[in-house]
């Protein structure tokens, strides 16, 4: 079993942020959740986001993703400026390009495994059947499951299928594992592993385990809304190895 | 079908009771919008197409014999179109079916089809000319008594008594709506309307080559007043007491004050239904979507946008609206045409007939899915312009802090739990004060819908207990001497005998005028006394007048101003006539004068037109024989009798109505209260799981999540009640017409059927809820969100 996979050196950056500082408002206190991070992804790498909880990574991830917009600094979808774009802009963005995996799942309670895939597969421009993006995590045979009737593992498997189904450039995992036990947080990550190197996506993941951060290409640690650190993985670990 | 409309589907379907709740509000104010907007538009319908194919009258007057030459007068009369001349009297009945004795108004009919007043003739046909003894019977005289055609009834007339034949049964658009004379209500198994060729009513009459009322029907774009004085001119050398136009014709008039007060009614409880159902929908769409929120936030993640997101949860509005609408239809053509059925019964047109508006559907519909509209799209934008990263995560913990409630002394000595709920009020006050306003509009409809009755039979008290004190009312065909009334006295059974004159005059105040009944009552009388809505009585003025207060204001005059009254019998001669006083009464528009006063106003010696008889038992039927048998004797009426059929029929729409009205206050109540504890407890489940966890029981959960509730229907109730009177205020002016005057009295029942209806709703909405709260799994809860 190997991490996840690597397109390493020749690949050009698909996202760039240069100057991305967010600042919140509550009540007159003034909350500093991004300072001045500079930060690129490139086509195709695997990159972990490592930091404590509060230090910034969400945030971060939310302004990549087009869930939120930075209130200084710039963002750049290959040559496409985010930063500044409208709200209509930014879910354009995010229907093409971006699939998302959230630590709570937030599937549709209402609709089963298929129907919640079926929903973004409908707004895509050429997305893979709900039944083949199922299949690709391994629930083939609980296709009209509701969330309800699944495990924990088993819903985050079915919200992996739905961020994959759109076939997108980009793919943001917000602790995916951060919500499962051990053994199921591997069988998470290792249908995130088999995803990326079946559809060769661009993938972040956000975690506050230390354990994973060997999985990607590259690790970024983050502590009070700055990157501490970048890393590049040499040899990256396999998730059989991944202890926590 | 689309994912997300199938997600509409299936969540519709979850919430089905909140949604049906919802539709039901909807079907409410649809209901009463077809049902009653629709009434009034049959009638109006049914009624100008009568007055217009049957050509109704613009002008009558009546003589006491004028030659037909006459009508060639008449005609010549600039602007009168058509003029028809009747000869008409009354008569006693002897019915075969019945012991009492009937009475009859009886109308010639010309050999031609009559070009005034045209009867239709529903089943049959018009009496043969020149036949003795056929009758063409007026509808609800026939239907009340259950008389075939070829049935025979006794009729005296002019002292003759005559056998005649039904051969057909009619209606004349003169008399749609029919009562005896000198009363207020129908009687329709004891008077009714008949009409004989015009040879036969001439000979009975004694009116040969003459008639003794006139009909006419004017050019278009005539001028009403100006032909009415000339009319007088022409017929007053032959006994004429007065033209007067339709606005004074008590069919005419009756029908009209009612259809003003069916539309009333049709404008003022759909209004209310419709913005009581627009609120809700407001109200509980919207919570019902913010309860959402993380759905829009994961919807807006994937890629949908705004206005994907703001259609589908349109669908729940249209969804909500469309069923209710239909179901609203469907009710609405039922009750409509019930209603119809009901009107019918007092009042007959050829054609009466209730059909389903689309144009009433569509605007029910309408309004209601704009307020479903803008309560649903409220609570959108309010979760689209969240960012969806924020959306996606729980609401965050509302900031509480010791408000001013609970800074008072009393709020601060209750319990933990108590103040735990004064607290979630005080958090989201907007909510808990549009929480309030729902329930107490439920509770103002049900003060509105049955205030009516209270104060109907306040009204009917105040007329027929306090005012008319007689047990026998005799009305004169023409005035007669006082003598009459002593034989009148003499006879057995008889206590006391009073009288009433009523003399038909004119009254003037400037420009402005009215033709009225000056009501000569005798001071030291104890039988007929002037009572207003409060139940006072008022003392019958030594000199001057007491006028109406409806009266008075027609003619912009109060105590201590000078009114003209013109004598439109005999020589018509004008007096002037100070106002002594206003009364508020109840009903008809009446100026009330010492008998002296109206014995000088007329310059003739001491007459009247009814005859008031205490009686010694309360069964007069061989004292009302004897009467109707006496010469001019016009009608014999019994306050009593007309009393109880006005209750029976009273309390049988009384239970109709407060039945309906019970019903749909209840579908209000419980649309507020279960949507509310629903919503609070899909709010607050983590909360209230959290402390069942801690060791709290069931009902300790159970009395935190519905102590607000209770709170807010408490409060509600003297809301409502207040509101509902206020409200009752409002159609007692709008339905305030001559005929009568609804005082606004409302009685303990109102306010406690009102607040009993809410209460129930809240606690059989308390009960719903209790069981979802009762099977919350406490682990799951406590998993669903982080």
């Amino acid at each position: 079993m190997v991490g996840l996979s690597t397109h390493s050196g020749t690949s050009s950056p698909l996202l760039e942020a240069r100057g991305i500082s967010k600042v919140y408002v509550m009540g007159e206190v003034e909350v500093h959740a991004l300072r001045t991070v500079d930060f690129t992804l490139f086509e195709q790498e695997a990159v972990v986001i490592l930091g404590a909880s509060g230090s910034g990574k969400s945030t971060l991830l939310n302004i990549l993703g087009g869930l939120d917009r930075p209130s200084s600094g710039t963002l750049h979808f290959r040559t496409e400026e985010l930063s500044g774009v409208t709200d209509a802009d930014l879910t354009q963005y995010r229907r093409e390009h971006v699939g998302f995996v959230f630590q709570m799942y937030n599937l549709i309670p209402s609709l089963t495994a298929r129907e919640n895939v079926a929903l973004v597969c409908e707004i895509s421009k050429d997305p893979m059947t709900a039944e083949h993006a199922l299949d690709l995590v391994g629930l083939a045979d609980r296709l009209d499951h509701f969330p309800a009737q699944l495990s924990g593992g088993e819903q985050q498997r079915v919200a992996i299928a739905r961020a994959v189904a759109k076939r997108p450039e980009l793919l943001l995992c917000d602790e995916p594992t951060g919500a499962l036990d051990a053994e199921t947080g591997k069988l998470v990550l290792e249908v995130l592993d088999h995803v990326n190197r079946e559809t060769r996506t661009t993938t972040a993941i956000i975690t506050h385990n230390a354990a994973i951060a060997g999985i990607g290409d590259r690790v970024i640690r983050m502590s009070s809304g700055e990157i501490s650190d970048t890393s590049v993985n040499e040899t990256r670990v396999g998730l059989d190895e991944v202890q926590w | 079908m689309r994912t997300l409309d199938r997600k509409m589907l299936r969540e519709l379907w979850r919430q089905r009771t909140q949604m049906l709740s919802i539709a039901l509000v909807v079907a409410t104010a649809v209901t009463t919008l077809v049902a009653m907007r629709g009434t009034y538009e049959a009638l109006e319908r049914g009624r100008s197409a009568y007055y217009s194919d049957f050509r109704l009258a613009h002008i009558w007057a009546s003589v006491s014999r004028a030659p037909e030459s006459t009508r060639e007068a008449l005609l010549d009369i600039p602007g009168v179109a058509a003029v028809e001349p009747r000869v008409q009297g009354f008569a006693s009945l002897d019915l075969p079916w019945s012991d009492a004795p009937g009475q009859g108004l009886f109308v010639s009919l010309p050999e031609r089809r009559a070009l005034v007043n045209d009867v239709y003739v529903r089943e049959g046909s018009v009496p043969d000319p020149l036949a003795r003894d056929e009758v063409l019977v007026g509808e609800l005289f026939f239907e009340a008594n259950d008389l075939a055609l070829g049935d025979t009834l006794v009729a005296v007339l002019g002292g003759v008594r005559r056998q005649l034949t039904i051969v057909g049964t009619g209606i004349g658009p003169d008399h749609s709506y029919v009562v005896p004379p000198g009363t207020l209500y129908p009687d329709d198994e004891r008077y009714g309307v008949f009409w004989l060729p015009h040879k036969e009513m001439a000979a009975s009459f004694q009116q040969d080559g003459s008639f003794n009322e006139v009909a006419l029907r004017l050019a278009p774009g005539a001028s009403v007043v100006p032909i009415i004085d000339a009319v007088d001119d022409v017929l007053e050398p032959y006994g004429g007491t007065g033209a007067y136009g339709r606005e004074d014709q008590l069919s005419f008039k009756v029908l009209q004050d009612e259809l003003n007060q069916n539309r009333t009614m049709g404008i003022v409880f759909p209004a209310v239904f419709l913005g009581v159902a627009a609120f809700l929908l407001h109200m509980v769409l919207g919570r019902l979507i913010s309860t959402q929120r993380s759905e829009i936030g994961a919807l807006k993640a994937v890629g949908y946008t705004d206005s994907e997101i703001g259609r589908h949860f349109l669908g729940y509005s249209v969804v909500a609206v469309a069923v209710g609408t239909a179901l609203g239809s469907v009710a609405g053509l039922a009750s409509g045409g019930a209603m119809v059925d009901l009107y019918a019964t007092y009042f007959r047109f050829p054609e009466l007939e209730y059909r389903l508006s689309a144009r009433l559907v569509f605007i029910g519909g309408s309004v209601t899915f704009v307020a479903a509209l803008l309560g649903g799209s409220a609570a959108v934008r309010a979760a689209t312009t969240l960012a969806p990263a924020e959306a996606m995560r729980p609401a965050p913990p509302d900031r509480f802090a010791r408000g001013w409630i609970e800074r008072l002394a009393i709020v601060s000595r209750l319990s933990n739990q108590a103040r735990f709920v004064v607290r979630n009020l005080e958090r989201k006050p907007l909510r808990a004060a549009a929480s309030t306003l729902g329930i107490a509009a439920s509770v103002a409809i049900l003060v509105v819908g049955m205030f009516m009755f209270d104060g109907v039979e306040r009204m009917m008290s105040v007329q027929f207990q306090w005012t008319q004190r007689e047990d026998v009312t005799v009305s004169f065909i023409e005035e007669r001497s006082s003598a009459v009334v002593t034989s009148l006295g003499a006879l057995p059974g008889v206590r006391r005998a009073e009288t009433v004159r009523l003399l038909p005059v004119r009254i003037r105040s400037g420009h402005r005028e009215v033709e009225t009944a000056l009501t000569g009552l005798d001071p030291n009388g104890r039988l007929r006394r002037i009572v207003d809505g409060q139940g006072r009585e008022h003392a019958v003025p030594p000199e001057g007048v007491l006028l109406s207060s409806i009266l008075a204001s027609r003619l912009r005059v109060g105590a201590g101003d000078a009114v003209f009254v013109e004598d439109l019998t005999g020589h018509r001669r004008t007096a002037r006539l100070r106002v002594r006083g206003v009364v508020d009464d109840l009903m008809g528009s009446t100026a009330y004068a010492d008998a002296e006063t109206v014995r000088r106003v007329s310059r003739t010696d001491t007459r009247s037109t009814l005859a008031l008889l205490e009686t010694e038992t309360t069964d007069n039927e061989a004292l009302t024989r004897e009467v109707l048998d006496m010469p001019s004797v016009a009608s014999v009426s019994s306050p009593s009798r007309m009393v109880e059929n006005f209750r029976q029929q009273l309390d049988d729409s009384l239970l109709v109505a407060v039945t309906f009205l019970v019903g749909f206050a209840s579908v209000i109540s419980v649309a507020v209260i279960y949507n509310g504890t629903r919503i609070a407890l899909s709010e607050r489940g983590r909360e209230l799981a959290s402390l069942r966890v801690l060791g709290f029981t069931r009902s300790e959960v159970a009395t935190l999540l519905f102590g607000e509730q209770a709170i807010l229907t408490l409060l509600a109730i003297p809301l409502g009640w207040l509101l509902g009177h206020g409200l009752a205020a409002l159609v007692t002016t709008a339905m305030a017409s001559e005929t009568y005057r609804i005082p606004l009295v409302v009685s303990s029942r109102t306010y406690t059927v009102s607040a009993g209806t809410t209460l129930v709703a809240s606690l059989a909405s308390a009960w719903l809820v209790r069981r979802r709260l009762d099977r919350l799994d406490l682990i799951t809860v406590l998993k669903t969100r982080e």
